[in-house]
């Protein structure tokens, strides 16, 4: 473990008391050439990086209007400055959001405006000195993209669209993080953010198919690579690596099954994540986006199912259709790209499936909203759908579930900590106290109502919340996946126990099924 | 970062993975292992020996769950879970016990 001391847990959020450079030392790994130059990068610094790097902001500010408005139109308010996880778990001032930004803007100032060109000490311009570029990686790797910020700014800044900036101009100069680039790079090169190999995978597969029957005696399958199923889906490859994330997939597998709607996952598309979207570069995202509409072509699947990821809905739902699109070649019946959430909950509304909510009973729930999919996204055809159908899954599976306080979910939901690239062990002092906020709803309910789980849609919250919530006291094992929820509650026809035959496969008659 | 073994030198990554995986030998392992604060037992060879093993085969560390299947089989059902192999690697078997058997670090949103 890293030398740090994790905060104190309050009974709520109270705004810290200023602690300047209190998280100055904090920076991720520098990519290593080869992982920059895989993408396209320089490998290291270049020698005229300071008039590149002006260069590249002139592009972008000309490319997306909206970081020009963003550099313009802040007045100073301060409604963000105690709305950011990283300065409520840290105090350092340099975590206000509008302190993030002003670090972009005082450069902006400079060389972008006619007053900071020929007055930059009274405009608060300043120039991109090594210093600053120093203070770019430390503070723009310390935003976690989640816009808490933006949701309170009266203007809505975005401010993880300019963190995307920042870092997409410090790729440029040959400055970029580790974690992420060496992430893409792997997913350009296998397809998934691992960098599982298909005989792996498909053994991993084999394996969890075995499992199931194991326990439930039912032949549920996992299936890879297969043409003409109706659906594709794509999830996390954390979803076939890592707990919880596994018991999700599980989920996801029970529920095709009873559905009885033939499925398939992709070696070429095994990641539904998007990195590319955490440094800001359209053309790594529509590289790595694309992988998901060949493979859908090539199946000549029928739907695109995404799985539980936060981000990766995010760029799903909000840009494949701009990026990689048209779907055209998908069933206009269905919704494209789909939540694995909306395919569940439609069939749940339809009591297509069979479900023991006592198999739930030794937890009481409470649910973790990702910011992506909370604030970037929606679920289904009515406002607020992403809120409402992860909430009615849980309550349709779990007789006892209990809601975080208002002002940290829903739109208002804070990062689990890990967001936005930052999930590396580098990070993992800002991960801890960038964590806290949450960590102190989450307290809230577990103290007063019982809360003992705490269920989430997205890989990041999950692997985050398993590495951080032990520090704080509570189990790696109190953060589930949804879908393992689903899976604990499923009956499966002819599934062990279900009837009086266990030894036999056949399918139970007692109940109807969904047909 | 390196590792100093013998007068030899060991490259490894700022987070002590070591670079050249062919080069790994199991005087190594308990090096990297002592830097982890971990004394090597029986037990963690097992999970040492099935990652190596694993990865040779599919270049690529096994799923946890996939793990804890194959260390149920070997040491028994009480020892096939993921909270045992915390106690063996607290920082977790994927990360910790990849960088003594010699492998690379496992990436992504694990």
């Amino acid at each position: 473990m890293a030398d740090f001391e994790t905060p104190e847990l309050d009974d709520y959020t109270r705004t810290p008391g200023l602690a300047p450079g209190a998280m100055a030392h904090s920076q991720p790994f520098i990519a290593a050439p080869d992982h920059q130059q895989a993408l396209g990068f320089p490998g290291e610094l270049v020698d005229d990086w300071h008039d590149k790097a002006i260069a590249k902001f002139g592009e972008l500010l000309g490319k997306y209007r909206s970081l020009r408005v963003y550099m313009d139109i802040c007045v100073g308010c301060g409604a963000c400055t105690d709305k950011c996880h990283y300065f409520l778990g840290t105090g350092d001032p340099k975590n206000m959001p509008v302190a993030r930004q002003d670090l972009m803007r005082k450069v902006y100032r400079r060389h972008f405006t006619l007053a900071g060109k020929w007055f930059p000490h009274l405009v608060g311009a300043e120039d991109l000195t090594e210093a600053v570029l120093d203070d770019w990686y430390t503070y723009f790797h310390q935003c976690s993209q989640c816009r808490r910020c933006s949701v309170f700014c009266p203007y809505g800044i975005d401010t993880a669209e300019i963190s995307m900036a920042a870092r997409e101009i410090m790729d440029s100069i040959g400055k970029g993080q580790k974690y992420c680039n060496e992430i893409i790079g792997k997913v350009i090169k296998t397809g998934n953010n691992l960098g599982i190999p298909q005989p792996a995978l498909a053994a991993t597969l084999a394996d969890l198919e075995e499992d199931i029957e194991e326990e439930t005696g039912v032949a549920v399958k996992l299936p890879l690579d297969q043409p003409g199923a109706e659906v594709l889906v794509v999830t996390p490859s954390a979803d076939f690596f890592a707990e919880p994330h596994v018991d999700g997939l599980i989920g996801y597998a029970k529920v095709f099954h009873q559905a009885g709607t033939s499925w398939t996952l992709s070696t070429h598309a095994s990641e539904a994540a998007n990195f590319a979207m955490f440094i800001g570069s359209y053309e790594q995202m529509r590289q790595v986006a694309e992988r998901i509409r060949q493979a859908a072509e090539d199946l000549g699947v029928k739907r695109i199912i995404v799985g539980e990821c936060g981000h990766a809905w995010r760029v799903a739902y909000s840009f494949w259709n701009t990026l990689v699109g048209p779907f055209d070649f998908l069933d206009p019946d269905y919704p494209a790209p789909q939540h694995i959430c909306e395919f569940t909950h439609d069939l749940i509304s339809r009591g297509a499936l069979t479900l023991d909510k006592s198999a739930n009973d030794h937890m009481t729930l409470t649910y973790h909203d990702s910011c992506n999919v909370a604030r970037a996204s929606r679920m289904g055809p009515e406002p607020g759908g992403q809120f409402h159908y992860p909430r009615e899954i849980i309550k349709a599976v779990c007789n006892n579930f209990v809601d975080m306080a208002a002002e940290t979910i829903h739109d208002g939901t804070y990062c689990c900590g890990g967001g936005g690239g930052l999930l590396t062990d580098d990070l993992l002092e800002l991960r801890v106290k960038g964590a806290k906020p949450r960590m102190e709803a989450f307290k809230a309910v577990a103290d007063e109502q019982g809360v003992t789980h705490m269920a989430a849609i997205c890989a990041i919250c999950k692997s985050q919340f398993a590495k951080v919530m032990p520090a704080y006291g509570y189990g790696m094992d109190k953060i589930v996946s949804l879908h393992q929820l689903v899976s604990n509650a499923i009956v499966l026809e002819g599934q062990n126990g279900e009837d009086d035959d266990p030894e036999d496969d056949a399918p139970a008659v007692e109940d109807s099924s969904d047909e | 970062m390196s590792y100093q073994l013998h007068g030899s030198t060991f490259e490894s990554d700022e987070e002590g993975y070591i670079t050249d995986i062919s080069l790994w030998n199991e005087e190594l392992a308990d090096l990297i292992a002592q830097d982890e604060d971990i004394e090597m037992t029986d037990d963690h060879w097992e999970v040492v020996n099935f990652l190596r093993e694993y990865y040779e085969e599919y270049q690529i560390a096994p799923a946890i769950r996939v793990l804890t299947k194959a260390i149920k089989k070997k040491l028994g059902p009480e020892k096939g879970n993921s909270g045992y192999l915390y106690e063996l690697f607290p920082y977790g078997p994927a990360k910790q016990a990849c960088k003594i058997a010699g492998l690379p670090k496992p990436t992504g949103c694990i």
